[in-house]
């Protein structure tokens, strides 16, 4: 059993000693976004994609696809922090 | 075969470390282990050790770089004493539960305060239960032994747990007595080289230590560090044996000096045990069944072990150098009662608090615990039934300056 497959139920004996990862890159299997305290809503329909949002999120949380556009939030990495809705323009970002 | 010498503690335990040849050594001067690093020290500057010693700005450091060192793949170690140890708290913890086999030589001091640099065991006694290895030394000979076999129990596979060999403060440090050395080579084969399976300098295996470990896990690595620290007695017999083998010197969980056939028993650690040992001569030549049980492997700690050892006592004295200041008796009081407990013997038992801030403790002194043990052992063998008394006043003081 690698690292990368333990979980909360893994017995005591499949553990590594001292919690040590033996396997490096895989930081993004840690699901972060159960900390957010408030929660970003995108709305698409107010989006002109002028890309000020993405740039400014701290954890890398706004996806953004191979044409260059964004795409909703990573709720897996979103801090709700709220930046990316301070410096939208359009109001297309709204903290729930 | 064997090197007759005349060294003091300190020197004994900077040549063991000579003789090991570590790979870092890092450490801060405090009394009364100063001498160990400063010793040592010279060691690198004559070009006597490859190791890289690390003269850090404190104790604290001392030990984080131990833990780096040790993390990277290198063996490190480390000496100090009382406040030394006290700044090093938060590490000391870090280290057993990062699983590094650091090995340290703890010079026994009384923690301040207020400020006294003599020797207690209040500096061990606090970090007891911290996940570290914890072999004490009678005298220079104990404290040299004990550390060449210390990374041999430290590093094996089943243990991976810090160790550190203890001996009393100025007592042991900085007398100097007869002491059998090793030769270098033996020494050298005897160690063997540190080959961790995962170390942080592997450019084949990039791995990440010490990583945030909350509600789902770190229960499960503390036991698995208990599980270590159990493995830790196998270990630590099998390397004594093979040590025996080299040396010819015999160590054990603990030494029974005249134990088996004693009513009257001592237990207590580190230099008292050579005090002890002139007190059981002395009444032995009269006729009085007096014995020691000294520990040696205070952590793991032989519960078992010693209950079955004293089984056979009238009455048993615990002697611990340090208050616990709990109103209900010393650590090795506690851990010996218990285990006896535990284990179904029920002999009558008593507490010592001796020694405290480098208090001498005299030959007349333990005879007189001998003779308090006596009285003891008499009222018990009053009770023509068989029922076992209840010792009055079990938590005592012993060269206490009273009214």
């Amino acid at each position: 059993m690698t690292e990368n497959e333990l979980n909360p139920k893994t017995p005591m004996e499949d553990l590594t000693i001292g919690g040590n990862i033996y396997t490096a890159g895989n930081a993004k299997e840690f699901k972060t976004g159960d900390w957010r305290s408030t929660t970003p809503k995108y709305i698409p329909e107010l989006c002109k994609q002028c890309g000020l949002c993405f740039p400014v999120c701290p954890d890398d949380a706004i996806p953004v696809n191979k044409e260059g556009k964004r795409e909703d939030f990573n709720f897996d990495a979103c801090k709700g922090c709220g930046v990316c809705a301070k410096v939208c323009p359009f109001k297309a970002i709204e903290m729930e | 075969m064997g090197i007759r010498e005349r060294l003091s503690g300190n020197e004994a335990a900077a040549i063991a470390m000579k003789q090991i040849n570590p790979d870092v050594v890092a450490a801060f001067p405090i009394t009364p282990s100063t001498e160990i690093p400063q010793y040592f020290s010279s060691f690198v500057s004559n070009g006597q050790v490859d190791t890289e010693f690390v003269a850090v700005e404190s104790e604290h450091s001392a030990m984080s770089a131990c833990i780096g060192a040790q993390s990277a793949g290198a063996r490190a170690m480390t000496a100090t004493s009382a406040n030394g140890l006290s700044l090093m708290w938060e590490m000391i913890y870090i280290a057993s539960s990062l699983r590094l086999p650091i090995v340290m030589s703890l010079v026994n001091r009384a923690v301040s305060g207020p400020l006294n640099i003599h020797n207690d065991h209040s500096d061990a006694m606090g970090v007891r239960d911290a996940g570290w290895i914890m072999l004490f030394s009678e005298n220079n000979q104990e404290a040299y032994d004990n550390l060449l076999m210390a990374h041999r129990i430290a590093e094996h596979k089943d243990v991976q747990l810090p160790l550190m060999v203890c001996q009393d403060g100025f007592i042991t440090s900085h007398s100097i007595e007869n002491i059998e050395l090793l030769e270098d080579d033996i020494v050298k084969k005897f160690v063997g080289s540190y080959k961790p399976e995962h170390y942080l300098l592997n450019d084949k295996e990039p791995i990440a230590v010490g990583p945030l470990d909350l509600q789902a896990y770190l229960f499960e690595h503390k036991a698995q560090q208990a599980i270590a620290m159990k493995n830790a007695k196998k270990v630590i017999k099998e390397v004594s044996e093979e040590f025996k083998k080299i040396s010819g010197r015999k160590y054990e969980f603990f030494e029974k000096y005249k134990l088996d056939d004693a009513e009257m028993v001592i237990v207590c650690m580190n230099s008292t045990a050579g005090t002890t040992k002139a007190a059981v001569d002395e009444l032995r030549a009269q006729g009085i069944k007096a014995g020691l049980l000294k520990v040696r492997m205070f952590r793991p700690f032989p519960a078992e072990e010693i209950a079955e050892a004293l089984k056979n006592a009238k009455a048993v004295a615990i002697l611990d150098k340090a208050d616990s200041l709990n109103a209900a008796g010393g650590a090795l009081y506690e851990d010996v009662t218990s285990g006896m407990f535990i284990n179904n013997v029920n002999v009558p038992t008593v507490n010592y608090v001796y020694g405290i801030g480098g208090r001498d403790t005299t030959v007349a002194d333990i005879k007189s615990v001998y003779k308090d043990l006596e009285v003891i052992a008499f009222e018990q063998s009053k009770q023509v039934d068989g029922t076992k008394i209840k010792v009055e006043n079990p938590y005592r003081y012993l060269g206490l300056r009273t009214k």
